[in-house]
C-alpha cells in the first residue's frame, strides 16, 4: 500500500463521494511551495492524500508518535443551503465534529459548503446563499473565515465552478502544508529532545531508531525521498558513532544486545520496501548488529534506487559491508567461521541483482567500475569459503569440512519467499556452491571470470591479474598447472615490466612449482601436450614457437624436453638468483638445476639454453693491452668479471666467448697508428648494473643532452633565431622501442662461430669472479664479441647480446720507412737532426739487413761519432737500445739495422746539412736587362734571394722492398740580403741588408763585399770594419735598423740623410762601447731580425757603369759556435746599375722680405736650384738630348709637390726646363709657396723627371690608366706609386685635352731617375714658420 | 598510523616501499601494486582539470575489508600510496591529506639532493625516519 498523508471526511459521506473522484485528480495536479523551519530550502511539493471517514478513533491519542497514521486534515462537507436545515441539523452536526476535534487539539479543520444550481431553482424561497456561509462563518470561525470554503457546482463544467474549484484546491493544500509544518515541526522537536537525552542510562536507540525513521517515513509519504535518506544517514552515522565509542572504551548500555553472537547470516534483504521481521525486531530491541544494519541498508537502498542513483547503492554497499566485518570485530561479537563470508556473499550478490534489476543493461556496463567492488569482493569471499569447506581441492571435502558446511547452510535459514521462485538468487547461488566441489569449481570460476572481465573492460588490468593469480593458485589446488601458468605468467609480466621485485619473486615461486608440476606430467604423457619443443643437434638453435600447439618436430628427435621443464630449469634459475629469497630457498632453486645439469645425458644431444643473467651478470671486460688491437700473432686476453648470482659455488664446465670476425674494408683503421691514437681507454669496459628483474622499468632513460642553438643571418650576422636542440633524439626514441621489444622475450639462439674464446673448468663462486680467456691473433680484422655462455652439464647459460658493442683489432701492416726533421722545419746551411723512424710491421728485420741510402751533393750526411737507435714495441715501450754501423762510400752511405723482431719501431737520428745556394738578386737583373731605364727616378728595387726553401730529395733502398723510397725534405734558406745604392753628393754606398728568416739565433763573420769584375780602379772601403765588434748591447742602434727597412713614401727620399743621422750617431756611441768590449768578434743576428752592412764605393779614375758584387757572410747559429768553421759562408751576388749622380737639387725657402721668419698664411718665396755635376754620359744619350754647336741640353721636368699639405704652391708647381749638359751647369726656379702650419715645417719635395719629347720613337704599349688628366698645378697624383716594371707612366701635361681619342698618339713623356742619379741636398730639411698673428686657435692634441 | 607507505615512479615501478607488519609485506605490495589501477584511473580523469588547479590529493582509491588505501600523485606522476588500516576510525581525511603533504615536502628533499638519481630507489634516511613517524604514531 502506498502511505499517503491523511485528510477525514466528516458531514455529508453522499456528497463527498461525489465529489472526491475529482478531487483525488485534481490535488496533485498543481505543486505548492513548502516553507521549512530552520532554514530548509522551501521545496515544490505535489500533495496527495488519502481521504478516510471521520472517526474518532483515528485522530491520535496524547503520547502517541506514530506520523504515518496521523489525520493531518479534517474537513466537514456540507450541502446544506436551508437555514431551517442548517439550524436543525447541520449546525449540531459540526459543533459535535469541532467538539472532538478540540478535545483532540486538533486545530486543522476545514469546513466545506458546496451549492448548486439546481438545488437553488428548486427552492426559490432560499435565502440568499452566503447567508448559510455567513452563519457557518460566524458560527465557527470566529477569527479563521478562510476555514470555510464554498465549492460551487463542483460537478457542472461551467467556469464558476472550475474557479470555485481552483481556489478550493489552493485553499485545501494551503491547509495541508501548515498542517505538516507545524506538526512535524513539533514531530521534529520531541525527536531532537529525545535525541539530547541519549546520554541518560534508559535510552535506547531502538527507541529513537522507531521515532526517526517515523519522519522518514512521512518524507517518503510526500516523496521528498532526499529528506527521508537524511535521516536514515543520521541514524546510521549515529550508530557509527556509538560503534567507534564502544571501541575507545565508552559504550552504551543498550548497544550490549548488539553484541549478541550471529546466528543467522542471511544477507540484506532489498526486494522489499520495508522489512517488517527486522523492523519488529528493532521495535522489541532484540535486533542484532547485522540486522540493523541491514535494514537501515534497505531503506537506504530503496531510498537511493527512488533517487535514481544505483551506484551509489554499489559504493554504499561495499563500505557497508567492510563497515559491518570491522564493527563486529571491533564489538567482539561471536561470528561462526564462515558465516561473515557467507553473509558477504549473500549480500553483495543481493545488491548486484537489485541495482541489475532496476538498471538497463548498457546503463550497467557504463558503470562497471562501480559494480566490480562488489563482484571482486563476493569472489573474494567464495573463495575463500571454499577453502574452509575444502571445496579447493581435488578430493572430496572431509567429514569436518561437511560438519561445518551444513553449520554454515543452517546459519542461512529458509529461503525467503520474495526469491524463492528465481532461479538464480544469492541463497540458491551459495547453496548450491557449497553443496560440492563440482558445483563450488562451476561457481567460483563463473564469478572469477565475470570479475576478471569486468576488470579488464574498465581497464583495472592489475585488479584482473590478482584475481587471475587466485584463480592460478585453485587451480594448482586442483592439480591443473596448466590453466595455472597463463594466469601465472600474465601477472609475471606485467611485475617485470613495472619492477615490483617481491611480487616478481613470488609469482616466479607460485610458477616454478607450477612448471615442475607440468614438467613432470607431461614427462609421463609426452606428446600429450602441444609444449613439446625438440631440439636436433647442436647445430640447430633453440625452436621456441610462440604459440606451441601444433607444432613437432619429429623428424630428428635426438632430444627432447618440454617447454615447461625448460620454464621451470629457467625460473628456478632467476629464482636461485633472487636476493629477495631466504638462503634456504635460493640454494633449493639452485640445487633443482644443478641436479638437473647433472643428469646423465640420455642422448648426445644438444644442450638446455637459458639466458646467463640469472646464472651471473657481466660487470666489465678489460683488455690487454689495453687498447683492444694487437698485430697479427700478437696475444691478447680479455678479462671478465662476472657477477654471480648463484648463492652457492657453480662450476661451470667451459665459458666461452663468441667472437664474429669481420674484415675491416678501411684499411688505414688496421695500422697501428690510427688504432693507438683512436683508443685512448684504460680497455675497461663496464656494463650497465641492472637489478634482476627490475631489467626494463630501471634502465635508465639516458639523459636528455641539451645544447643551445643559435642561428645567425649570414649575411649581417644577426641573430635570426635560437633555442634548445636535444642532441641525443635518437637514444630517447630507441628507448621506447626497447622497452616494449623487451616485453616479448626473445628466443635465445647460440651463434656458432670458428671464433670463440674459452676457459675450462671454472667455478663461480658467489659475488665477482674475474675470467681471462687470451687468444693469439690471426687474421686480421675486427672482432666483436657477440655473446658469453657458460656451460653446466646439460645446461648453458647464454647472454645473447653483449652491449654495449666490444671489440678488438688486429692488424697487419706493411713496413715503412718515415723520415722527419726533429724540429719543425728544417734550415738549410747548418746541420741538423732528422729522425729515421722505421716501422717493422709484419716484416723481421734480420741481422745485417741495411737502409742505402744514395748520398747527394748538395746534402751531405755529417758522419756521426756514433749514432744509437732505440727499439721500441708495438705498444710504445722501450725495448732495446743498440749501436748502428754506418758505413759512407762515394756513392751510398748504409746503415746496418739492428735485429728487430716484427710490429716494432726503430728510431735513431742522423744529422744532415744541405749547403746554401748562392743568393742572387735576380728580380733586379730581369727588370734592367729589359728595360734598363725604366725606374727612372725611383731607388734601385731591393733584391732577394730566389726562393727561401730548398726541396731536397732522398733515394732510400729498403730491406724488404725492391723499390727505393724517395724521402723529400724541404730546408729553409734562413737569411735574405737586400742591396741598397746611397748617395751622399757624388759619394756613392752600398748597403746590404742581411735578414734572419729562421727562428734561430745566428753570429755573423767575415763579411766581405768584393767587386766580381775587378776593377782596379774600384775601391769598396768598408764601413763595417769596426761595426763587427758591436756587441749584443748595442741594441739601440740595431733597433732603429729595422724601422728604416720599409719607409713610407714621404720619406723615402729623406733615407739618405737619416742613414747619415745615424752614421753619426753610431760613430758617436762607438767610442763609448769600444772599451767594454772589444774582444767580441762575432755579430748576432736574432732571429726575424735584420743586420745592416756599408760600404763606401770610392772610383779613382772612370766610374764604372753597372758593378757586379758579391757580398758573404759567414754564420753559425749561436748554439753551434764551435762548428763554424765548417759552415760554408753565406753568399749574395748582385749588380748595381746607375751609381753616378747626374743632378743635385736644393731647395731654399726664404720669409718673405722684411721678415725673418716665414709666417703662416704669408707667401715665402722657394728657391730650387738644379745642378748638373757630370760631364755628359752614357746615361744622357738619348730622345731628350738636344745638341747644338757642341753644346748638349736635356729637358726636365721639375714638380713640387707637398703631400703633406703643410705648403700651399702658388701658381705652377711643375714645369719643364732645358739643362745643358755639363758639369755645374745650374738652372734655378722660383717660385712662391705659403706655410699653412705653424712650427718646423719639412721642404716640400721637389721631384726631377726627363722629359722626352712626344716624337720619340718608342712604341709603347700604354694603358688606359696611364692617360691621366693632368693640370698644371698637380701632377702629384701617381707619382708615389711605384712604377711597376712594365709600366712607364707618361703625362699628358701639355696637351690638357686628354680623352680617349688620343690613346695610341705619341705623348711627350715623363721618365724618372734612378735614386742614384739624383741628389737631392735638401732633402729632409724644415724651417721654421711662426703662426700668424691673428690666429686665435690653438689646437692641442693629446695622445 | 599508516601501515605502509609506498612512493612509485612514473613509470609504475616502486621507488620506496615499506610496511609495517613486515611479516605482510608481500600482502602490501600487491595491495599497492593494484592500487596503480585506480590512481590510473584517476589520473586520467583529472588529466582534462587545469593543471594549475589539479588536486594532487586522489583521496580512497579502494577500501578492502582491513585496509584503506589512499593515493597521491605529485605533478612529475610521481604517486604517494598510503595503506591505512581499516579499525583506524579516528583518521580523517584531513589527516590523510596532511600526512601526505608532508611526505611530499620530504620526497622534495630527497630529490634536492644532489647526490640522487631520480629514478632510483629512495635510500634517504631522513625520508625513511619520516616515514616511520607517520607509521608509529598509531595511538
Amino acid at each position: 500500500m502506498e502511505n499517503k498523508p491523511i485528510v477525514t471526511c466528516a458531514g455529508d459521506q453522499n456528497l463527498f463521494t461525489s465529489v472526491y473522484p475529482t478531487l483525488s485528480q485534481q490535488l496533485p495536479r498543481e505543486p505548492m511551495e513548502w516553507r521549512r523551519s530552520y532554514g530548509r530550502a522551501p521545496k515544490m511539493i505535489h500533495l496527495e492524500s488519502n481521504f478516510v471517514q471521520f472517526k474518532e478513533e483515528l485522530l491520535p491519542k496524547e503520547g502517541n508518535k506514530a506520523l504515518l497514521t496521523f489525520p493531518f486534515l479534517h474537513i466537514y462537507w456540507t450541502e446544506c443551503c436551508d437555514t431551517e436545515i442548517y439550524k436543525a441539523s447541520a449546525k449540531d452536526d459540526i459543533t459535535k465534529w469541532q467538539n472532538i476535534l478540540k478535545v483532540h487539539s486538533s486545530a486543522d479543520w476545514l469546513i466545506v459548503v458546496v451549492e448548486s444550481e439546481a438545488k437553488k431553482k428548486n427552492k426559490t424561497n432560499i435565502l440568499p446563499r452566503t447567508s448559510i456561509v455567513d452563519k457557518i462563518r460566524n458560527d465557527f470561525c470566529n477569527k479563521q473565515s478562510d476555514r470555510c470554503v464554498v465549492l460551487s457546482d463542483p460537478l457542472k463544467d461551467s467556469s464558476r465552478s472550475q474557479e470555485s474549484w481552483n481556489a478550493f484546491l489552493t485553499k485545501l493544500r494551503t491547509l495541508l502544508l501548515m498542517s505538516f509544518t507545524k506538526n512535524l515541526g513539533k514531530f521534529e522537536d520531541d525527536m531532537r529532545t529525545l535525541r539530547e537525552k541519549r546520554t541518560d542510562p534508559g535510552w535506547s536507540f531502538c527507541d529513537y531508531f522507531m521515532v526517526q525513521e517515523e519522519l522518514a517515513f512521512v518524507f517518503e509519504m510526500l516523496q521528498q525521498f532526499e529528506d527521508a535518506l537524511v535521516q536514515y544517514d543520521e541514524l546510521d552515522a549515529l550508530f557509527s558513532q556509538y560503534v567507534v565509542n564502544f571501541g575507545a572504551g565508552d559504550g552504551a548500555n543498550w548497544l550490549s544486545s548488539f553484541c549478541q553472537p550471529v546466528r543467522s547470516w542471511d544477507g540484506l534483504i532489498l526486494r522489499k520496501p520495508i522489512d517488517m521481521e527486522k523492523r519488529d525486531l528493532i521495535q522489541k530491541r532484540e535486533v542484532t548488529l547485522l540486522d540493523l544494519r541491514s535494514y537501515l541498508f534497505s531503506r537506504q537502498c530503496t531510498l537511493l534506487i527512488f533517487l535514481q542513483r544505483p551506484w551509489e547503492v554499489a559504493h554504499r554497499a561495499l563500505q557497508l559491508l567492510h563497515n559491518c566485518v570491522q564493527e563486529l570485530k571491533l564489538l567482539e561479537v561471536f561470528v561462526p567461521l564462515g558465516a561473515l563470508d557467507c553473509w558477504v556473499f549473500l549480500s553483495c550478490l543481493e545488491v548486484l541483482q537489485r541495482i541489475e534489476g532496476c538498471c538497463e543493461q548498457a546503463q550497467i556496463e557504463a558503470n562497471l567500475s562501480h559494480m566490480v567492488g562488489l563482484w571482486s569482493y563476493a569472489t573474494e569471499k567464495l573463495k575463500s569459503l571454499g577453502y574452509l569447506c575444502g571445496l579447493v581441492s581435488e578430493n572430496a571435502p572431509n567429514s569436518e569440512d561437511l560438519n561445518r558446511t551444513v553449520d554454515l547452510l543452517a546459519g542461512l535459514g529458509a529461503e525467503r519467499p520474495e526469491t524463492a521462485s528465481t532461479a538464480q538468487s544469492p541463497y540458491k547461488k551459495l547453496k548450491e556452491a557449497l553443496s560440492s566441489v563440482e558445483a563450488f569449481e562451476k561457481h567460483y570460476l563463473d564469478l572469477s571470470h565475470a570479475t576478471i572481465e569486468m576488470y579488464t573492460s574498465i581497464g583495472r588490468i592489475r585488479s584482473a591479474q590478482l584475481i587471475g593469480k587466485d584463480l592460478a593458485e585453485f587451480y594448482m589446488r586442483k592439480k591443473d598447472p596448466q590453466k595455472a601458468e597463463t594466469y601465472l605468467q600474465e601477472a609475471l609480466k606485467t611485475y617485470l615490466v613495472e619492477g615490483w621485485a617481491l611480487p616478481i619473486a613470488h609469482t616466479r615461486k607460485q610458477l616454478a612449482e607450477c612448471q615442475k608440476q607440468l614438467g613432470q606430467t607431461e614427462k609421463n604423457a609426452p606428446f600429450n601436450c602441444g609444449h613439446t619443443v625438440e631440439f636436433r643437434g647442436l647445430k640447430s638453435p633453440w625452436i621456441c614457437p610462440k604459440s606451441c600447439f601444433n607444432y613437432r618436430y619429429l623428424d630428428d628427435l635426438s632430444f627432447r624436453m618440454t617447454k615447461c621443464q625448460l620454464g621451470y630449469l629457467q625460473t628456478s634459475s632467476l629464482l636461485a638468483g633472487d636476493a629477495h629469497l631466504t638462503e634456504e630457498e635460493r640454494s633449493h632453486f639452485c640445487q633443482e638445476i644443478l641436479k638437473y645439469a647433472n643428469q646423465q645425458m640420455s642422448n648426445q644431444g644438444s644442450k638446455v639454453l637459458l639466458a646467463l643473467d640469472s646464472l651471473a651478470q657481466l660487470k666489465n671486460l678489460h683488455f690487454e693491452p689495453p687498447t683492444a688491437v694487437v698485430h697479427v700473432g700478437g696475444t691478447l686476453s680479455v678479462e671478465v668479471t662476472l657477477w654471480s648470482q648463484m648463492p652457492v659455488a657453480v662450476c661451470v664446465d667451459q665459458i666461452s666467448l663468441n667472437v664474429h670476425f669481420n674484415i675491416e674494408k678501411n684499411s688505414y683503421r688496421k695500422t697501428a697508428e690510427w688504432l693507438t691514437k683512436h683508443k685512448t681507454s684504460n680497455g675497461i669496459i663496464n656494463f650497465q648494473n641492472e637489478v634482476l628483474g627490475l631489467a626494463v622499468s630501471r634502465q635508465t632513460m639516458p639523459a636528455v643532452e641539451l645544447y643551445e642553438m643559435h642561428e645567425k643571418n649570414p649575411s649581417d650576422s644577426s641573430l635570426n633565431t635560437s633555442g634548445v636542440i636535444c642532441k641525443n633524439t635518437h637514444m630517447l626514441l630507441r628507448w621506447q622501442e626497447s622497452s616494449t621489444f623487451l616485453e616479448t622475450p626473445t628466443p635465445l639462439s647460440l651463434n656458432n662461430s670458428a671464433n670463440t674464446l674459452k676457459r675450462s673448468s671454472v667455478t663461480l663462486q658467489p659475488g665477482l669472479n674475474t675470467v681471462t680467456f687470451s687468444t693469439q691473433a690471426k687474421e686480421a680484422g675486427t672482432y666483436t664479441l657477440r655473446q658469453l655462455a657458460a656451460s653446466v652439464g646439460r645446461l648453458q647459460f647464454m647472454l645473447a647480446h653483449i652491449y654495449p658493442l666490444v671489440q678488438y683489432d688486429v692488424y697487419s701492416q706493411e713496413p715503412q720507412l718515415k723520415v722527419q726533421p726533429l724540429t719543425g722545419s728544417l734550415l738549410a746551411g747548418i746541420p741538423q737532426k732528422v729522425k729515421f723512424t722505421v716501422t717493422t710491421g709484419h716484416y723481421t728485420i734480420k741481422n745485417g739487413d741495411t737502409l742505402q741510402l744514395s748520398n747527394a751533393d748538395a746534402m751531405p750526411i755529417v758522419q756521426p761519432t756514433e749514432v744509437t737507435a732505440t727499439i721500441y714495441s708495438n705498444s710504445q715501450e722501450k725495448c732495446l737500445q743498440s749501436t748502428l754501423t754506418i758505413q759512407s762510400s762515394e756513392k751510398v752511405t748504409s746503415i746496418v739495422l739492428p735485429p728487430t723482431p716484427a710490429y716494432h719501431v726503430i728510431e735513431f737520428e742522423l744529422e744532415v746539412i744541405c749547403h746554401l745556394p748562392t743568393a742572387t738578386a735576380e728580380g733586379v737583373e730581369l727588370v734592367n736587362g729589359e728595360v734598363p731605364k725604366s725606374r727612372d727616378w725611383q731607388r734601385n728595387e731591393s733584391c732577394m734571394a730566389t726562393s727561401d726553401q730548398k726541396v731536397q730529395q732522398i733515394s732510400i733502398d729498403c730491406p724488404w722492398s725492391i723499390y727505393s723510397t724517395i724521402i723529400v725534405l724541404t730546408f729553409s734558406i734562413p737569411f735574405k740580403a737586400e742591396h741598397t745604392l746611397l748617395s751622399a753628393g757624388r759619394r756613392k754606398y752600398i748597403q746590404i741588408c742581411v735578414q734572419n728568416l729562421s727562428d734561430l739565433h745566428f753570429q755573423l763573420l767575415d763579411n766581405s763585399l768584393r767587386d766580381t769584375c775587378d776593377c782596379v780602379d774600384l775601391q769598396l772601403l768598408p764601413l763595417n770594419a769596426r761595426l763587427q765588434q758591436i756587441p749584443e748591447q748595442a741594441q739601440p742602434l740595431e733597433a732603429k735598423v729595422p724601422d728604416l727597412e720599409k719607409p713610407k713614401p714621404a720619406e723615402r727620399q729623406s733615407w739618405p740623410s737619416v742613414m747619415w743621422l745615424i752614421g753619426s750617431t753610431f760613430i758617436l756611441a762607438v767610442p763609448v762601447l769600444l772599451w767594454k768590449i772589444i774582444m767580441i768578434l762575432f755579430q748576432h743576428i736574432y732571429s726575424k731580425q735584420s743586420v745592416f752592412f756599408v760600404w763606401e764605393l770610392v772610383w779613382s779614375k772612370e766610374h764604372p757603369l753597372t758593378l757586379q758584387c758579391c757580398f758573404s757572410v759567414t754564420f753559425c747559429p749561436v748554439s753551434l759556435e764551435k762548428q763554424f768553421a765548417s759552415l760554408k759562408p753565406f753568399s749574395y751576388e748582385f749588380q748595381v746599375d746607375h751609381i753616378f749622380s747626374l743632378y743635385s737639387v736644393k731647395a731654399d725657402i726664404f720669409p718673405p722680405l722684411g721678415a725673418e721668419y716665414c709666417q703662416t698664411g704669408s707667401l715665402c718665396s722657394l728657391e730650387v736650384s738644379i745642378m748638373r755635376l757630370s760631364e755628359l754620359q752614357e746615361v744622357d744619350k738619348d730622345e731628350a738630348l738636344m745638341e747644338s754647336n757642341g753644346y748638349c741640353t736635356t729637358k726636365l721636368l721639375y714638380e713640387v709637390v707637398d703631400n703633406s699639405s703643410n705648403w700651399a704652391v702658388c701658381g705652377k708647381s711643375s714645369g719643364v726646363i732645358s739643362m745643358p749638359v755639363a758639369a755645374r751647369a745650374t738652372h734655378k726656379v722660383h717660385m712662391e709657396v705659403m706655410p699653412l702650419f705653424a712650427g718646423y715645417l719639412p721642404f716640400p719635395d721637389i721631384r726631377l723627371f726627363k722629359y722626352l719629347p712626344h716624337h720619340s720613337a718608342h712604341s709603347l704599349q700604354l694603358d688606359a690608366d696611364s692617360w691621366i688628366e693632368n693640370d698644371n698645378l698637380s701632377i702629384d697624383k701617381n707619382l708615389d706609386e711605384q712604377a711597376d716594371n712594365s709600366s712607364i707612366k707618361s703625362r699628358g701635361s701639355i696637351h690638357s685635352s686628354s680623352s680617349s681619342d688620343q690613346k695610341g698618339l705619341p705623348m711627350p713623356r715623363l721618365q724618372a731617375f734612378s735614386s742614384a742619379q739624383v741628389f737631392n741636398s735638401s732633402t729632409a730639411m724644415q724651417i721654421l714658420v711662426i703662426p700668424n698673428k691673428d690666429d686665435r686657435v690653438l689646437e692641442v692634441n693629446v695622445t | 598510523m599508516a601501515v605502509c607507505v609506498a612512493v612509485i615512479a612514473k613509470e609504475n615501478y616502486p621507488l620506496y616501499i615499506r610496511s609495517i607488519p613486515t611479516e605482510n609485506e608481500l600482502k602490501f605490495h600487491y595491495t599497492v601494486h593494484t592500487s596503480l589501477d585506480v590512481v590510473d584511473e584517476k589520473i586520467s580523469a583529472m588529466g582534462k582539470a587545469l593543471v594549475d588547479q589539479r588536486e594532487l590529493y586522489l583521496g580512497l582509491l579502494y577500501p578492502t575489508e582491513d585496509y584503506k588505501v589512499y593515493g597521491y600523485v605529485t605533478n612529475s606522476k610521481v604517486k604517494f600510496v598510503m595503506v591505512v588500516d581499516s579499525s583506524n576510525t579516528a583518521l580523517r581525511d584531513n589527516e590523510i591529506r596532511s600526512m601526505f603533504r608532508k611526505l611530499h615536502n620530504s620526497y622534495t628533499d630527497v630529490m634536492c639532493n644532489p647526490f640522487y638519481n631520480p629514478g632510483d630507489p629512495i635510500q634517504s634516511r631522513a625520508f625513511d625516519n619520516m616515514v616511520m613517524s607517520m607509521m608509529v604514531q598509531v595511538c
